[in-house]
């Protein structure tokens, strides 16, 4: 078979060191003043921040008072223009505000006081780092006078999170507060999105200041991302226009650039096979016909084979996770890789590159939909025909499915399944927290759009799901908010259900109920000879059932319902649906025993996929 | 492995070695030796870090300080494109016996006696790091008492500055 090549002559090491090279330094960005006519007033640091959170464009904020932001949380109380919700725990107020910023594209905002309050924010923020997520945390500190005493609750929030924020700042001059902040939005959503955090001093708060909104961002060290370099856009055109086994690859970044659309051209004109990572779900809709679905550990067979056998991957704001390659070593191995990302980082970091495109997808579609349009204009549509037949019969061999339960108990998969039919895609957005519901939620519910489909991806957070939920509730007040939970999971953040049923934020929550942290089990049967160490949760069927959900639900000022069998599921679906001015909690009791299938056991080659328990695809072995 | 020297021309701000320092740590590369100081402009510190890395890695490890918001300029310097020098302090015992071999010593390889007492001399020593490990072990049978030793500063041979744009744009902010 044909095999692809990169143009000779054009070194990838050397494109690589020109595109990504990071010489120039950024120009100031004028910023917009909303009320210019605060600049200039007097007024104390605290009200300097909410000022500040106003300018910046915020207007549902999540977060918890403590002693060193009560100064801050008193202008608050008077603000016309931030919504505060008052959250449970500040973990909660972390993921609200990420399922915020993933719902709406918009910067999501936590707020929290010093010591254990900041302490408590530091998932989320890892979380939203490694999945991109642009989001501001505010912390209170103690006062500038006591930093490095041991005070009390005083914990040094910005070297703890130096290494998993974009950014982040200690903030001691009430005076600097405004450009402080106009920074943090700035950089946690430009660029490659991520966290910002700004930690302030109680005694910067208590100050007196004059106010000063700061008429454009100045960082000359901030790379915002370069326009894409037109000479590797064009190779990267001529290869799509001459490969025979063209896969794309999409990850989480077409999502976050917002530019579905434009994948959505690339996919149609250059006709080839698309995959969506676990991060990139709904960034081109399920039922397009070019669409073989998640590659990947829990992938389709369809979108690991394509990916294994592919002449040309073109991987578009994704990180060649080794979630999504298996060993590395034996991932695709007859691809040419195109890459195109905003981060400069992200290319050649795990796969070495042939075409590397540094830039904003949006950016990319832009200039490589029309570069391809004219590649095909002057040497015809290439020859894909063997190439689908090879993909369909992959998709008809190698279907979605599952095996039904033996132990009576409904299959964790139909009820899923039953979730996505029976809600609207248009209309529905879903979270989910981690392990074998959030595969599950992945692989079976058909999503259409970007930003319906919320999950912890990169740092595989449990208990993510409802606090998420809530948070993309808040941001998206006209859609449904399905929030898919593990008994696990579940059991970590529950309590921003009480959060939801005092804001009245009716989320739904779609308990999937194996009574055991699911997917470590699932290992244990797998690779450690069913011997269960430490998975069983007592909370379905059969058990003491500790928490009973439903009683759980009620005492937290929700709606409790339980579904034990396939029959019930439907009703069940469509009660918790006609429920719109409280939240849900919907305790599907399932097996215990279904796992989730294909699977490519850790650390092995995506050669080996398993369909199922014990059976592999045969592969064409001449390949 | 191969030692790169990289000089990371970063804003003067708090915190900002501990990133570097602690983005080097977290990605797993080993520096051999950093050093830190002011330049010409108050507002711009330079770092100069020696790292133990092979190609590829120092590339990733390059974009990833390029990503950090105070870093303004990373440039590689070649050894034979560059000036590179250590500076060793070394404090060895030498009474009125020894000391005529000790002063050999010094005299033979450029360097300077900054601190005598009757059973001790401080030697200062500047060069690469080649010379100054040439000069311990010349000092080696002799009785060394006390070593300090700084990171390795670097500068590129020739009238261009590598200062020069980044300066221009934070003096004009």
């Amino acid at each position: 078979m044909a095999q692809v090549q990169a143009k000779p002559g054009v070194p990838a090491s050397r494109i690589a060191r020109q595109a990504t090279s990071a010489t120039s330094l950024a120009r100031p960005t004028p910023q917009s003043n909303p009320d210019p006519a605060l600049n200039g007033v007097e007024m104390t640091g605290a009200q300097s921040i909410i000022r500040s959170l106003e300018a910046a464009g915020a207007t549902d904020i999540f977060g918890l008072p403590g002693g060193a932001i009560l100064p801050t949380y008193d202008p608050l109380m008077d603000s016309q223009k931030l919504r505060h919700i008052l959250v449970r725990h500040e973990q909660g107020a972390g993921h609200a505000a990420q399922g915020y910023a993933h719902a709406t594209g918009k910067v999501g905002v936590c707020i929290a006081t010093s010591g254990p309050g900041a302490t408590n924010l530091v998932t989320a923020i890892a979380d939203a780092n490694m999945d991109s997520i642009p989001m501001v945390a505010i912390t209170g500190q103690v006062g500038a006078a006591m930093i490095g005493t041991d005070a009390f609750q005083e914990a040094d929030i910005v070297g703890i999170t130096a290494p998993i924020t974009k950014h982040n700042v200690l903030v001691t001059d009430a005076a600097e507060i405004p450009a402080a902040i106009a920074q943090a939005f700035y950089i946690a959503s430009h660029g490659r999105p991520g966290p910002v955090l700004v930690d302030i001093a109680k005694s910067a708060q208590q100050a007196t200041t004059t106010f000063e909104w700061p008429s454009r961002i100045d960082l000359p060290g901030f790379n915002a991302g370069a326009r894409p370099h037109q000479k590797t856009v064009q190779e990267a055109a001529r290869l799509l226009a001459t490969a025979r086994r063209p896969v794309l690859y999409v990850g989480g970044g077409v999502i976050r650039s917002g530019a579905s659309a434009g994948l959505r051209k690339l996919a149609d004109l250059s006709g080839a096979a698309v995959v969506t990572t676990l991060m990139a779900r709904g960034a081109l809709p399920d039922s397009h016909p070019q669409h073989l679905g998640m590659p990947g550990m829990h992938g389709t067979v369809p979108a690991v084979a394509a990916l294994q056998k592919a002449d040309l991957i073109v991987a578009l704001g994704a990180r060649f996770d080794d979630r999504v390659t298996g060993n590395l070593d034996s991932f695709a191995p007859h691809a040419v890789i195109v890459h195109a990302d905003v981060d400069p980082a992200e290319i050649g970091k795990n796969r070495a590159v042939d075409v590397p495109i540094v830039g904003d997808l949006k950016d990319v579609f832009e200039a490589l939909v029309p570069a391809l349009a004219a590649e095909h204009e002057q040497h015809g549509r290439p020859d894909l025909e063997a190439w689908w037949a090879q993909l369909d019969d992959w998709r008809t061999t190698y279907a979605l499915g599952y095996t039904p339960t033996k132990d009576g108990l409904s299959s964790p998969q139909y009820v899923i399944q039953r979730l996505g039919e029976l809600n609207d895609p248009d209309r529905t957005i879903y979270t989910a927290g981690v392990g074998q519901h959030q595969m599950w939620a992945s692989q079976f519910i058909k999503y259409e759009h970007p930003n319906t489909w919320i999950n912890s991806g990169g740092l595989g957070t449990m208990g993510f799901s409802v606090p998420a939920a809530m948070g993309a509730q808040v941001g998206v007040p006209d859609k449904q908010v399905w929030a898919i939970d593990g008994d696990g999971c579940f059991q970590m953040t529950n309590q921003e259900l009480v959060t939801c049923a005092i804001n009245e934020i009716p989320i739904k929550v779609a308990l999937i109920n194996n009574s055991s942290l699911g997917m470590v089990r699932q290992w244990q049967t797998l690779f450690y000879e069913g011997r269960y160490s430490n998975t069983d949760l007592h909370t379905g069927h059969g058990t003491r059932r500790v928490p009973d959900f439903v009683k759980l639900a009620d005492a937290m000022g929700c709606v409790g319902l339980r579904c034990e069998s396939d029959a019930d599921v439907d009703a069940t679906i469509k009660r918790a649906n006609e429920i719109d001015d409280q939240p849900v909690v919907v305790d599907f009791t399932v097996s215990r025993d279904a796992m989730v299938w294909p699977m490519v056991a850790s650390g092995t080659s995506n050669d080996s996929i398993q369909y199922a328990q014990g059976i592999a695809p045969q592969w064409d072995r001449e390949d | 492995m191969t030692k790169h020297t990289l000089s990371v021309l970063v804003e003067n701000k708090p915190g900002v070695l501990a990133r570097v320092a602690g983005l080097f740590s977290r990605r797993a590369f080993n520096i051999h030796s950093l050093a830190v100081g002011q330049t010409e402009h108050p507002e711009i510190s330079r770092i100069t870090v020696v790292v133990d890395v092979d190609e590829l890695p120092l590339e990733q490890v390059t974009k990833q300080l390029n990503k950090l918001v105070h870093v303004l300029k990373i440039v590689e310097l070649e050894p034979g494109r560059s000036v590179q020098r250590d500076l060793l302090l070394v404090k060895v015992r030498a009474d009125a016996r020894q000391r005529t071999d000790v002063l050999q010593i010094v005299d033979l390889f450029r360097a300077h006696v900054v601190d005598v007492s009757t059973d001790s001399v401080v030697i200062e020593a500047v060069g690469t790091p080649e010379k100054l490990e040439a000069l311990l072990s010349a000092l080696a049978p002799h009785d060394v008492r006390e070593i300090v030793q700084s990171g390795t500063v670097a500068i590129g041979r020739g009238a261009r500055s590598i200062t020069e744009r980044a300066l221009d744009r934070v003096v004009s902010a």
